[in-house]
């Protein structure tokens, strides 16, 4: 049963850990497409919010946040809030990889450091039971 | 510099505090077993009836506004490694506002993981 839970913990993490950092990629990238924006009239403001909901980037990136907001909401309702969040912090870790391997930018030491340090921070905390509480009242 | 200091630490605060909320919102509704997408629904329905969540969502909307006022004078450079102090609030919060059971092992791991961010947020190209 234990076993069960930190699975099904471990699922989740990796499921916000997917989910957050690309709505935020996919959000800046179909903002950076639509351009600078002014706000000089309140007809700028539909406009602009039709622009915006007419971007395929940040429909993804919407449904990316709602993804990660639910799986993170769902997470909680089994597992420690201090077991979740310092866990799903090796998203900075996986974003510094994918950037390195993926977008072939560049990652300086001092930012590798902080990813190893992040990982053997994470590794301590999945020592730990997932779940140290019972259902609230 | 007072001011700053004050409002980074709001933001802290009420980001952290927020997802405190959510999580103790959560488990007032308990384990959930089913991912159909009908009982999704019904979580949903559910937790938006719990006043933990709403307080959740109002705290968190506001550290999200509060950051977003930070940020228009103060460098993203002194501004993220303070956030990173979330994740000791947030195992503070735990323990008191959530019962939750922070071990040594785990204040380690939460040392490190805040240390780590703040590494990886200072060592931008």
């Amino acid at each position: 049963m234990k076993s069960h839970l930190r699975f099904k913990t471990y699922v989740a993490i990796l499921i916000m850990i997917i989910f957050g950092p690309l709505g935020n990629v996919l959000l800046g990238k179909g903002m950076r497409r639509i351009g600078v924006i002014n706000f000089r009239s309140p007809a700028d403001i539909i406009h602009v919010l039709i622009v915006v909901f007419h971007t395929g980037a940040i429909w993804l990136g919407i449904a990316s946040l709602l993804t990660f907001f639910l799986t993170y909401m769902l997470v909680l309702s089994w597992a420690d809030y201090t077991f979740v969040q310092p866990s799903s912090s090796i998203a900075y870790g996986m974003v510094a990889l994918l950037s390195h391997f993926l977008l072939r930018e560049v990652i300086t030491p001092i930012r590798w450091l902080g990813v190893l340090v992040i990982s053997l921070g994470v590794l301590i905390v999945s020592w730990t039971p997932p779940r140290t509480t019972g259902r609230a009242e | 510099m007072m001011r700053e200091i004050t409002l980074l630490l709001f933001v802290v605060c009420a980001g952290t505090g927020g997802e405190l909320c959510i999580s103790r919102a959560m488990k007032t509704i308990g384990e959930i077993r089913s991912f159909s997408p009908a009982s999704l629904v019904y979580v949903i329905l559910r937790v938006i009836r719990v006043k933990w969540m709403w307080l959740g969502i109002g705290l968190e909307a506001t550290a999200f506004f509060s950051l977003l006022w930070v940020l228009s004078f103060v460098n993203v450079s002194e501004v993220v490694p303070v956030t990173s102090l979330s994740y000791a609030a947030g195992a503070l919060g735990g323990k008191v506002f959530l019962r939750e059971q922070v071990t040594r092992e785990r204040w380690t791991g939460i040392v490190l993981v805040s240390l780590g961010v703040v590494l990886v947020l200072v060592g931008r190209v």
